[in-house]
């Protein structure tokens, strides 16, 4: 209690001085370090997106990700350290903002490895834009973050329009589908990647029946018994892992050997397990992350796989290398003596330096720039990487 | 749209049954505990949750090479379903005992037991999700959140067909457990000095306690029974759905509770037709509006039948009407 | 039977409540000014970093704590002063969070109309729901409001014009009253960065629902809403007009739902339906009845308890949520009444049967008798 006080007066002072100051020159440096201009000893990074809910297992991958980043880089014993500070949202967008304001009042961050998801993002946003601090989001694809003038916002993979394009069009081109049965369930990122992967398939004139799931049932009958008799060529599900498996399980008990394909959210091992026996096999998930670890499209991607392996004895999963690319960029900044906040959101937008999934480089409006989305055929208990969306071919 | 429905007639009749025979066994659980103590008891979809649990560890634990039919699929049904009886029950016992006993012993309203109800089903499903699971299914904690699927134990096949009317062994088989541990369960209630205890004191434990019933053993028998009702149907679910997670009682449970309402809460026959009515009413709205509308098109029938029948379709017999 | 609770701590709080029931006027006034005062300065960090060291005070004192306070006064009037049970009191909530958002980014309304639209249509929601309804006894009318819930939700969900599953995002903030400023705060400045004229707009608000709420509770509608919760039969017999009364409740509480709903959209710049679930509903429930039903202080007290307990526990991580069901059962175990009942309340339950009632066959075993195998019915 007795500490406690006067430093939460020092920070109720820091505090008021922040909002006087309002939108302005901040250089506060948010370090900790000297205000004379020369480097700070230390600067705090953070890392925003649900930890431990229900959503967990696709954040805690790139969060390992990142660490490994900064760990590698604290090693070199820079000038300019770096403390990565978790913050656990549960991926609750109420939760986010009080962590954010926290981040920014008390923290004093620099940048901000996330939101992991788009839902928080949505309110994150503002208070890190007002905030003038910088975030690469390395999950976060819902395809409007993109569209509302954030400076201080970027991600480092593409977003839904251009996952749900990608794999609308390879449905169209890989199984020359002439009718599609899409089903999602219904939530935020569910119905965007679904809509994306409807409207890329009825461009190339494909039919497209569409159906809905209640992610929090486990009864999927009423849908199995509209895709049984509409005979189409492939079934695209837009959700999570946790639910693709049961409905793909039910599907293929109801006599369906329809060809089923799904997005980033269903990218995990846990999908040929929710399905059960052999149900999972030759199904396809497109993602615009890169899962590589035997290094298919680069060697860069088989070091990393190699180090994540050793580092935490798990092969790297959905978005591990997108964690260490997001905050290589960081990184990069620091090392360039950019330890402010501003000059690091400058110094991202014309960044542009070579990472394990793909050229790191920001359009303005916080975009990667390259827009890849690979495709992974599932067979057996895991998936191995087919290719990029565009030319791969499935068996 | 209708031409849909009449397409779909017959998968969406099976299906709805064999979810509303689910229902039913669960409903059973809410009616009658509702019945002797006028409590919603919350807390009752974590015991159909522990019962799946229960059943997925011991067929895990037996390990099964190959899918299951006939006689030895339904041995094992048997098996799976005594051991999650006695395990839901169980609960359901310590369930009263822990969290609703002291209260009434305290003459605490109904809206505190219904908290503790709320509270004790919060409880229980995070303590599956942070060890139980983990625990039982070795996997790592942040993995107890995720579904957790058996062995692949069941055999699935057609177990009539004639034309479209198309049947599978799995649905069948739901369908009639669930209708002769109804009768069973009726036939108790009715014959038995138990059942008739039971009776009695929702009828008026005033008196019956002046018969000389012991009231804190008909509550114990009727959580038991309830609960083993749950174990009854979780293991008849993990047969269909093979998967279980510590989040998978939310849903049904509200929605069987619905069903006791539908049919008439207190009222055990009517929890067999509100359950059924319930899996019915579902699946036809599904293949009229879309599986979207799947819930709001339940959640209307049910006010709707209530504005005609303010307590249900059967009534509440278990004991005379009251507030 | 003595009303009088046997630890210590529900003694401290009898004296308490005996003090103020005698006090005076002018006593109390500046008691309630003190109150007032504390509020204004609660936000500083430095109680912060005692109250939420992990997370953002301001920020949690807006929401949950603030939104959770304002809705439990709302539900305690269906729940606590007219005794009707409500699983759903969330829809209206989400009514008025979508008034806002629809209102304020597709037909540009600003935020003082929509509160009051917003309000107003929250509590035609209410009449609505009710109309049909509030002849159901007791429990049908809890798994119909639990299932008005589930609909409002699920037809945001498929609904496209306010947004489907996404929600409604770029929701505006209140337009800046003034740029005034004292000790580094402008409370009528609602910027995004600083969450405290949020919260002073949030304290405003309730201070004017405690006081229209008091005066209510004291009126000719506060004694039918009593005299329906204590005995509906006997009050429709000495010519109360229940259901219009109970039609009253329910909109009221729900305007307050829509008030607060509004206020919080205003803040938060997106809204999804997932916002919207059933356990909102149970908490805010579970806080009514944990303060104490019917006492509007008790049920600010439970409130408050709820939404900031698991907040200072963050560093439980996962274990919040568990330990918060086990305080549920555990105060419903140690005291029943809530932990600041009313005493109109108390007085009820200790006669029997107030309220919602008791517990079916409760009523064969009285507190007072260890063994209710022999226990005479006290009824």
């Amino acid at each position: 209690m007795r500490r406690a006080f006067p430093r939460g007066l020092v920070a109720a002072a820091a505090a008021s001085a922040l909002v006087l100051s309002a939108c302005g020159n901040s250089d506060d440096n948010g370090g900790g370090g000297d205000s004379g201009g020369s480097q700070p000893a230390s600067v705090k990074l953070g890392f925003m997106g649900d930890l431990t809910g229900e959503n967990s297992g696709i954040v805690i991958p790139p969060k390992n990700g990142a660490q490994m980043a900064i760990d590698e880089y604290n090693a070199t014993n820079p000038a300019t350290k770096i403390e990565l500070k978790t913050y656990d949202s549960q991926g609750v967008p109420e939760q986010a903002t009080a962590l954010a304001q926290q981040a920014l009042n008390t923290d004093k961050i620099v940048g901000l490895i996330g939101p992991a998801f788009s839902g928080e993002s949505q309110q994150v946003g503002p208070i890190l834009e007002e905030g003038e601090i910088p975030s690469i989001s390395a999950s976060a694809t819902n395809a409007t973050l993109a569209e509302k003038g954030w400076k201080y916002w970027h991600r480092i993979l593409p977003g839904d329009r251009i996952q749900g394009t990608g794999i609308g069009e390879f449905i169209s081109r890989a199984f020359t589908a002439k009718k599609v049965f899409v089903i999602h369930d219904n939530q935020d990122y569910s119905k965007g990647i679904a809509d994306f992967v409807t409207a890329a398939l009825k461009d190339k004139g494909v039919t497209v029946e569409t159906d809905v799931i209640d992610p929090k049932a486990s009864d999927y009958s009423s849908t199995v018994n509209k895709v049984k008799p509409a005979n189409a060529d492939a079934i695209f599900y837009g959700g999570y892992y946790a639910q693709a498996g049961p409905l793909l399980k039910q599907l293929r008990e109801a006599g369906v050997k329809t060809r089923f394909l799904s997005g980033d959210g269903s990218l995990d091992a846990g999908l040929a397990k929710g399905a059960g026996g052999t149900n999972a096999d030759g199904a396809v998930v497109g993602c615009p992350c890169l899962v590589d670890p035997t290094g298919v499209s680069n060697e860069a991607s088989k070091k990393f796989s190699e180090a994540y392996k050793a580092k935490y004895k798990t092969a790297p999963a959905i978005y591990s290398a997108e964690g260490y690319d997001a905050a290589s960029a960081f990184i990069a900044a620091i090392k360039a003596g950019k330890t402010t906040p501003k000059d690091i959101n400058t110094f991202l937008s014309t960044l542009d330096q070579p990472g394990v999934t793909k050229q790191i480089k920001f359009g303005p409006n916080g975009e990667p720039a390259g827009g890849d989305v690979f495709v992974y055929l599932f067979k057996g208990p895991n998936y191995t990487l087919l290719g990029n969306s565009k030319d791969a071919k499935v068996g | 749209m209708f031409s849909n429905f009449v397409n779909q007639f017959w998968p969406a009749t099976v299906d709805g049954l064999s979810l509303g025979a689910i229902y039913a066994l669960v409903a059973l659980g809410y009616t009658m505990v509702y019945g002797v103590l006028r409590l919603i008891n919350f807390a009752h979809s974590e015991i159909f949750m522990i019962g799946t649990v229960a059943a997925l560890f011991t067929v895990t634990k037996i390990g099964v090479s190959a899918p299951l039919a006939g006689f030895s699929l339904l041995g094992m049904l048997v098996l799976l379903a005594v051991v999650s009886a006695v395990v839901s029950g169980g609960a359901a016992v310590v369930l009263e005992y822990v969290a609703y006993r002291p209260l009434r012993r305290r003459g605490a309203s109904r809206l505190a037991a219904l908290i503790s109800a709320i509270g004790a089903s919060l409880f229980l499903q995070q303590l599956f999700a942070l060890t139980v699971i983990p625990r039982l299914f070795d996997r790592p904690q942040e993995g107890g959140r995720l579904p957790v699927q058996s062995p692949n134990w069941v055999e699935r096949s057609d177990a009539i067909s004639i034309g479209d009317f198309v049947v599978r062994n799995d649905k069948l088989l739901i369908v009639i457990a669930a209708v002769l541990m109804m009768l069973g369960l009726d036939q108790f209630v009715r014959r038995t000095k138990l059942g008739r205890g039971i009776r009695a004191t929702a009828q008026d434990p005033e008196t019956a306690v002046l018969m000389g019933v012991n009231i804190d053993r008909i509550v114990t028998a009727t959580f038991a029974i309830g609960g083993a009702m749950a174990g009854v149907a979780a293991a008849l679910y993990l047969m269909r759905f093979e998967s279980t997670n510590y989040f998978v009682g939310f849903l049904l449970g509200i929605k069987a509770f619905t069903a006791a309402v539908l049919g008439g809460i207190g009222n055990l026959r009517g929890a067999l037709v509100g359950g059924f009515l319930l899996g019915l009413i579902e699946l036809y709205g599904s293949v009229l509006f879309g599986s979207e509308w799947r819930d709001v098109v339940a959640f209307s029938v049910l006010v709707l039948v209530l504005m005609f029948r303010p307590s249900g379709i059967l009534g509440e017999s278990l004991q005379r009407a009251r507030a | 039977m003595s009303s009088k609770v046997g630890n210590p701590v529900g003694r401290a709080v009898d004296r308490t409540r005996d003090l103020w029931a005698e006090a005076p006027r002018w006593a109390r006034w500046v008691v309630y000014l003190v109150l007032i005062v504390g509020a204004v300065l609660l936000p500083s960090r430095a109680i912060g970093s005692i109250m939420t060291p992990d997370s953002d005070w301001p920020t949690v004192l807006f929401y949950p704590i603030g939104v959770y306070i304002l809705l439990a006064i709302g539900l305690n009037v269906v729940v606590g002063q007219a005794g009707l049970l409500d699983l759903g009191y969330v829809a209206f909530f989400a009514v008025g969070g979508y008034m806002m958002a629809v209102l304020g980014t597709r037909w540009g309304w600003s935020f003082w109309e929509i509160l009051v639209l917003g309000t107003m249509a929250a509590a035609l929601s209410g009449v609505l729901l009710g109309a049909p309804t509030l002849r159901l006894r007791g429990d049908y009318l809890a798994i119909v409001t639990l299932g008005f819930g589930e609909i409002v939700r699920k037809v945001a969900e498929n609904t496209d014009y306010i947004g489907g599953p996404r929600g409604i995002a770029g929701i505006p903030h209140p337009p800046n009253l003034s740029r005034f400023e004292i000790f580094g705060v402008r409370p009528l400045r609602y910027g995004v960065l600083d969450p405290r004229p949020y919260y002073y707009l949030l304290l405003v608000l309730i201070v004017l629902v405690i006081v229209f709420a008091k005066r209510l509770e004291n009126s000719r509608v506060g004694r039918s809403w009593a005299a329906i919760r204590e005995d509906e039969d006997a009050a429709e017999l000495m010519g109360v007009p229940t259901f219009r009364f109970k039609l009253a409740a329910f909109a009221i509480g729900a305007s307050i739902g829509g008030a607060t709903g509004v206020v919080w959209a205003g803040k938060v710049i997106s809204i999804i339906p997932n916002n919207f679930p059933f356990i909102l509903s149970a908490t805010i429930l579970a806080a009514v009845v944990l303060g104490g039903s019917g006492n509007i202080p008790g049920v600010m007290f439970g409130a408050f308890l709820i939404a900031w307990l698991p907040e200072r526990f963050r560093g439980l991580q996962d274990y919040r949520v568990l330990s918060f069901g086990a305080v549920l059962v555990l105060m419903m175990i140690l005291r029943p009444e809530g932990i600041l009942p009313s005493r109109r309340r108390r007085a009820e339950l200790a006669e029997g049967g107030g309220g919602s009632g008791h517990l079916g066959a409760e009523g064969a075993a009285p507190a007072a008798s260890p063994d209710p195998g022999t226990a005479v019915a006290t009824r």
